[in-house]
This record gives C-alpha cells, structure tokens and sequence, in this order.
C-alpha cells in the first residue's frame, strides 16, 4: 500500500475515539486482516535457508494457513519450555494486575484506537492462554477466571498483534511492576515461529544476513562498491579523497553499522559522515564484508537467531585481531550490543577494553562488551576538542532530535546524541517531554514492520511522533528531525512525508561531517546531500 | 465475557461469602469459621506466598534486560541517572525502593487524548496514583494496628499509631483516618474499573473480585467497630488464642467479626493465586531489579547453548573469486 492510497492526514485517525470500545468482549471480537495493517509472510525460501519450521506459501487472508496438524501441542509445549527459561515472561504471565496504566502509552493504541493495541490487552492474548493451560484456577474455571482455549482464531489473533507491536519498551516505562511488552511480543513471535508464522519484511532480511553478511544481501564486492561511490560524493563535495580500509588485518578498530546506512538516503549521507571524520582523524580502523550488519532481525524472530546473527561481529573482530569495535548509529542494533551481545556471544577476552587512540579516554562502560557507540566516542572527541568544528555550515537546518526507542529505554544513550547535536548545530529544539528521551515515541516501522504493505497501520502508530515533530515545526519552524537508527532514517522519511511534509529526516553524523573542517579540504558550498549550504538569497560569504 | 458479567459473578462471590459465614456462625460452626478456617487460610498464604515466590526464582534470567528510564552510566561529563538508569547495586536498591514504597513508574502517568486536526496531548495523570498509594499505606497502617489484638502488652509504636491515625477523634470510638481513606481509595478503583471504558473492557471477574472482598473486610471493620459494636475484649482473647496456638472461641462475638475474619481467611487464601501477587513479582521484575551495566559487567545465561552459525569461511567459500577481483583481501587465495 503506498502512501497516496490513505486518506488525508486529518481524516486517517478520525475512527479513532478512546472513549469507544467494541460491542462485543474482546475475546469475542474476532481479528480482521484489513489490507494496509498487516504484514505479509515470509517467502518459503528464507525460511528453508535457516532451517525454520513450516516453509510454504500462504496468506493470512486466507481461511487455511496451512498449519501443522500438531500446532496446538507445538504452541503449548513451546510456551512451557519458555516458562521455565525467562522469569521476564513468567512473572509478566502472573502479576499484572490490569490498572491500565499502560493503555495510551501504545502508539498503535494512540493511532489505532484498537483495544487490543493496548499492552495490557496485547499480553492477555497469551495470558488467557497461559491461565487456561498452566494455572490451577484456569483449569478448574475456565473462561470464569479469564482463561481460553487455544484456537485457531487465537493464533490468527497473535500472528495480527505481535506484528502489531514494534518492541518499543515505551509501556514498561510506565508499568508499575515493568512489564515489559517486547518481552511478551518476544515470546509471542518465537511461538508463532515455531509453526511457520512469520512475516518477510523479517525474515527476508535475516536469511540474507546470515548469508551475505547483511540484510540487504550485498556481496562483498557489491559493498565495496557503494563504499566507493559514498567516497567519490565525499570528494565531490569536500575534496578530500577519504581512506576505505575494507577487512583491514590488524586494524585497531573494528567499525559496524546497520548496512540501511550503505543503501538508501537519507542513510547514506550519515555513512558519508563516518568516513569523513575517521578519515580526519587517522583512525587506524576498518569496515568489514563479513560483519557487514549491526542489524539484527533476529531480535524480531527468536532469542536463537539473534545470536545466530550477531555471532559474526565478535568472529569477525577475532579474526581481523582489532583491539575493540565501534558501533554506528542504529536503535535495536544498540538493543542487541548493548542487553543481548555479550552474554550470547562472549566473553569478549580477545578484545581490549576501549580506548579512545585520539584523546585516550577510556570507555570504561563498555569493558566487558568492548563495543563503544558512536555517539560516545564522538561526544569524547568534542569534549576533548580534538575536532574542528563549523556549526553555522547547519545554520539553514532546524533541528530536532527523535530519540530511537531501543537507545533511550534500553542503554540510556540520551545525553551524548544531545551533546554532540549542540556542538555541530546552531537551532537546536526539544520535542514535548512526553515524546523525548525515555518517553519517547516509535516511529512505528520498527520490529519488522517498517514495510510498505503496512503502510496505513504505520501511519496510524507514526501519529504520537508525527505529533509532536509537527508541533515544534509549527512553533520553532523546524525543518530536520535527527535520530541515530538506520530504521528510523528510512520510516520516518515515509511519516513526515505523510505528516508533516515539510520536515526532512537525516543522522547525526551527517550534521558532524557538514560541520566538521577537515584538513586540504576545499571550500565547501554544498553540504552532504548536495545541497547549498545557504539559502537562496543569503549566499554571501562569511567574512 | 462482557465487563457485566465480570462484576456480576465477582459481586455474587463475594456476597455469597458473607451469607456462607453468616449461615455458619449462626448454625453454631463458630470454631469452624473463628479457629479452623483461619489457621487453614494462614497455612495456605505462608505456604503458597512461598511457593509461588521460590517458582518464580527458580527460572532463570537470561539476559540483561532493564528498562532505562534515564541518562545511563557514560562519560564523566553526562550526568547519570542513579536511580532511573542506575549503574550499580546501591543505584538497583534504589530504583526499587522508589518502585515500592513510592510507586515510581505510576508517578510517570499520563493520560492522551486525541483533539481536532489530530492533535495529541498529554495530561497529568496522577489519581491512580494516589489511590493507589492511599489504598496500599492505609491497607499497612491497619495491619500494624490490629497487632493489639495478638500481643500483650501492646507495644508502643501500635499505641502511637492507632492515635495518630485517630487523631481528628470524629464520633466515639474515633473513626481511624485510614479506614475512611482505605475505603475511599478502594472504592476509586472500583469506580475508574467501571467508568473508564478502556479498563472495564479489560476486567475479568478476578479484578472486581478482591476489590470487592477488601471493601467487604473494611465494611465489615468499621461497622463491628462503629455500628454493631462487638465486645473487643472477646475478639483479643480469639486473637491471642490463635497466635498462641491455644485456639478457644469466647461466646457470645457478634456475628459481624465472622463475617470479617471470614472475608479475612479467603483473602489470605485467595492471595498466592492471584494478581495480589503482584506485591512479591515486583520484587523479581527484571525490568527494574537489574543494573543497566550490560556491557561492563558480562551476564551469563545458565542455559546459553550453541547454535548454527554462518562462519567466514563459508562466507569467503561463497564469495571467494569476486573478492579477488575487487581488491578485498581473503583468507585463502583458492
């Protein structure tokens, strides 16, 4: 579905009143796939690459999903095994105590209206199971203390709402005992994995990782080249011809980012900032083929494959013998580093504790990992005014900063992103508090849902973000939303153009590398994008 | 199940308690409902509070996965969060202390609603907050009162406590200030539980059902202590009786305590199976109990297990001759 097949703006979400529930309880209200807010199912092919259950074609659409006969017992027996292996999805299964407080904290709620959108009510679809199958009252009471059977029309229901959820973590902010729904959604999407539920905007992009090293499934010469053209542009614009150590032995840093940067802009032009400062400061680092991915699409399909994928960063770190690795600008990439990297795929002891070559800080909340965000490393070079900086090359730009949700409500990484925009930007503005930092808002196209076929359920949970950008474009004339998630640069692109036309979307080192003097460069006129630095009109030199 | 008929078999439940208990006193089972029940239902919350919590410690926490809630731990020149974001054991005990005793995450509240032009704006939120704070805080202060009915003499902190929580010495005997907010917090809940369209959509019988048996407790209290007086002497020698483990019932005990200690017992023993566990899960939540210091400190998964995995020399197997001809440097040269 494509943008100009919604209705206006305005009208999108003018079904939407939070005051109205269904007639019918909710166990009762069956799902409706309506084209536009679903995502469509893998491709057998992927799924055969990576020896997942169920490959064949189907659609949810149809009456028949071609499920194994022995669905019923696949599910119940997978939710029995991971009872006893997370305490998260244990005790989120037992305590919540429905107050609530969660409901319009979804931005699928907010945009949607949907009940079922609510993270309460998107766990009780497992939790009624749970209370059915492994609880004594549920046992003996049944639908009286809030159990049911598992139906097919119950699994139709989960394949609907774990795809309708992006794992934002913004409602266990607010929940008073931290349930936490991408837990739950987690889980949820594991069990419908195991009988062959899963949709291709996943696990296309993971099968080609596993394969070639990143979603996109560019070979290794396929990448050299579009390094190499990001290099021309960069010599083009600045006149300097950067270095492209490409699986350099022996390098001292080991450089990963999501590869959405390499592909498409508006990430390409944050890429072009990367190279642009390491190259500045002779950093002795180097990209890798192999490693090719921060990505990590496994977070949205099983615990299993997200260690499948990550496995290659440490691998490949070993065998270029880097001392540690440096990570770009990406949101559920940060999740998996950050919570998940080390204790699936460490311990780390080949590597050494980070320390920055240019101004020898250490990175001493990144020991064990070794893997330093960039932002980090970044805020230290300015702080330590190692580089050379003209924020008025940023002056036609009004900027605002989304926080990505895996960064603010899963590492804490909200000050550096911050810091770092203060030093290469003049016209900087904050959202509502209620929108930023931990209280931020998805920008609904993460977890796997960032695709075209859902397009109007995107537009629908982009509204609470949209709001907001909208907002401080109307107060401050804001003209560029920043974030630091290769996700977001290409989702939000999409929800702006829908909301809030005006307001162009880009990365923070694309703003670093506009503002950054480097040495033999020529002047600049233009900035990353190949656009006049000045307005029309106000192209005079500075003196 | 429609929101009626959660509330409905609830109400009915708890309505059928206090008829069960009336039947029985007056049928002469005093012993039943004043020592056996009560003793079973002590039994069955220890055991089963036990029970549910060791469960619950017996899974594992795979992985390190705290919600942050603020600045985390980074260069010395960002500020940190202790508590939000803490970093360290004393920055956990923390977080949770706030968690618990202040409802921390509650506080965060807001409430969205949608205007014309699709405009979102967000409200301050705070009353469930405070009922809920209320609710829980006036819920202890009782409890700690009712230790004069158990222990002889009675200790000081009771004494003060009971007075200061009659303080105001409205009617004779003084109503407490925590029945009348125990009673005005629990009926808050009830009330946003039916009136709020959204959260009545959500309610199942076990949400109306202990809100209605704590009212019903808190009922039946003031009305034995205010209304139909009964002798508290008797009820202390009952009390006493049972924490001493040399049960005897007094005659004569109106039959409005039964109907409390009744509605008491199945509280107790209601508790280990239901969403009243909350009170021992938030402890466990693994959101707010773990540090966010994933990547100083390593966490082990006990159940880590090896998995398949697309190694580079597969990788470079595949791509081996393009590599070559590009320039990128390989392991092998065939």
């Amino acid at each position: 579905m494509s943008l100009d097949k919604l209705p206006k703006p305005e009208q999108l979400v003018s079904d939407v009143n939070f005051k109205h529930v269904p007639d019918t309880p909710w166990m009762d209200t069956p799902t409706k796939f309506k084209e536009g807010t679903f995502s469509f199912p893998a491709h057998p092919k992927s799924l055969k690459y990576l020896g997942m259950a169920n490959p064949r074609d189907w659609s949810p659409t149809d009456a028949d999903w071609k499920l194994p006969d022995d669905w019923q017992d696949i599910i119940i027996k997978g939710i029995e095994e991971r009872l006893h292996k997370y305490r998260s999805f244990r005790l989120f299964m037992d305590i919540c105590v429905r107050c609530g407080a969660c409901a319009d904290k979804c931005h699928f709620y907010l945009g949607s209206g949907d009940p079922k959108n609510m993270p309460v009510l998107r766990a009780e679809l497992i939790r009624s199971v749970y209370r059915k199958d492994f609880t004594l009252s549920g046992k003996i009471l049944g639908k009286l203390a809030g159990g049911r059977k598992l139906t097919l029309d119950v699994l139709k229901e989960w394949f609907y709402y774990f795809f309708q959820c992006t794992e934002c973590r913004r409602c266990s902010v607010f929940c008073p005992y931290g349930i936490d729904t991408a837990e739950i959604t987690m889980i949820g999407r594991e069990l419908l994995n195991l009988v062959g539920l899963n949709i291709n905007w996943v696990l296309e992009p993971a099968a080609n990782c596993f394969r070639t090293g990143n979603h996109l499934g560019i070979p290794p010469h396929g990448l050299l080249d579009m390094w190499d053209f990001m290099a021309d542009d960069i010599e083009t614009i600045t006149g300097v011809k950067v270095d492209l150590p490409i699986n350099k032995k022996g390098a001292e840093i080991l450089f990963v980012t999501p590869s959405g940067d390499y592909f498409a802009d508006p990430g390409t032009y944050t890429c072009m900032g990367y190279m642009m400062l390491f190259h500045q400061l002779g950093l002795d680092y180097t990209w890798s083929t192999y490693a090719s991915e921060g990505g990590n699409f496994g977070l949205f399909t099983s615990h299993e494959m997200i260690k499948r994928l990550n496995a290659k960063i440490y691998a490949e770190a070993k065998r270029l013998g880097v001392k540690w690795i440096l990570g770009g600008e990406c949101g559920h990439m940060w999740r998996v580093i950050h919570q998940y990297m080390d204790t699936m795929n460490g311990p780390a002891d080949f590597l050494e504790e980070p320390v920055s070559p240019i101004t020898g800080t250490k990175f001493e909340n990144s020991k064990a990992t070794k893997m330093v965000h960039i932002t980090e490393f970044t805020s230290d070079l300015i702080k330590n005014g190692k580089l050379k900086l003209d924020p008025s090359r940023n002056d036609r730009f009004r900027v605002t900063f989304h926080d990505s949700c895996n960064p603010a409500r899963a590492a804490g990484l909200l000050d550096e992103p911050r810091y770092v925009l203060s030093q290469v930007c003049n016209n900087f503005f904050e959202m509502p508090e209620n929108t930023i930092r931990e209280q931020t808002f998805c920008c609904a196209g993460g977890a796997g849902l960032g695709n075209d076929e859902n397009m109007e359920m995107r537009m629908r949970g982009g509204l609470p973000r949209a709001n907001a950008v909208r907002h401080v474009r109307d107060k401050h004339d804001v003209n560029r939303l920043i974030c630091m998630c290769a996700i977001d640069r290409a989702t939000l692109t999409a929800m702006m153009h829908y909301w809030a036309p005006d307001v162009s979307v880009g990365g923070i080192h694309e703003l670093v590398a506009n503002a950054l003097i480097m040495d033999g460069e020529s002047e600049r006129t233009d900035d990353l994008r190949g656009e006049p630095l000045k307005d029309d009109g106000e192209d005079e030199q500075d003196v | 199940m429609s929101a009626a008929f959660s509330l409905i078999t609830a109400l009915v439940a708890v309505i059928a308690l206090v008829v069960i208990s009336l039947i029985g006193v007056s049928a002469g089972l005093s012993s039943l409902f004043g020592v056996i029940i009560p003793y079973l239902a002590i039994a069955i919350f220890i055991i089963g509070v036990v029970w549910r919590i060791v469960e619950w410690g017996r899974v594992p926490v795979p992985f390190s996965i705290p919600t942050t809630c603020g600045q985390g731990y980074s260069l010395p020149w960002f500020k940190s969060a202790y508590f939000d974001c803490p970093h360290n054991r004393w920055g956990v005990i923390g977080r949770m202390a706030l968690e618990i005793l202040l409802f921390r995450s509650l506080f965060r509240n807001t409430k969205a609603d949608l205007r014309e032009n699709a405009n979102l704006m967000y409200g301050s939120a705070k009353w469930l907050w405070l009922a809920g704070i209320l609710f829980h805080y006036s819920f202890l202060t009782i409890l700690v009162r009712h230790i004069r009915f158990f222990v002889e003499p009675i200790p000081a902190f009771v004494e003060i406590l009971s007075k200061v929580d009659g303080f105001f010495e409205i009617l004779v005997p003084t109503v407490f200030l925590t029945d009348v907010a125990l009673l005005a917090a629990a009926t808050y809940l009830f009330l946003r539980r039916v009136l709020i369209p959204q959260v009545r959509y959500i309610s199942l019988p076990a949400d109306y059902f202990p809100l209605f048996l704590i009212l019903g407790i808190a009922v039946s209290g003031v009305l034995m202590r205010n209304v139909w007086k009964v002798d508290l002497l008797s009820v202390k020698q009952l009390a006493m009786g049972l924490f001493t483990f040399h049960p005897a019932v007094p005659q004569g005990i109106g039959p409005i305590f039964y109907v409390h200690l009744f509605l008491v017992s199945v509280l107790l023993a209601y508790f280990p199976f239901s969403k009243l566990m909350h009170a021992g899960g938030v402890f466990l939540s693994p959101t707010r109990n773990q540090a966010n210091d994933s990547r100083m400190v390593r966490h082990v998964n006990p159940w880590n297990y090896p998995v398949k995995v697309h190694t580079y020399d597969e990788y470079e197997n595949d791509f081996r001759k393009k590599m070559i001809e590009a320039g990128i440097p390989v392991e092998k040269e065939e």
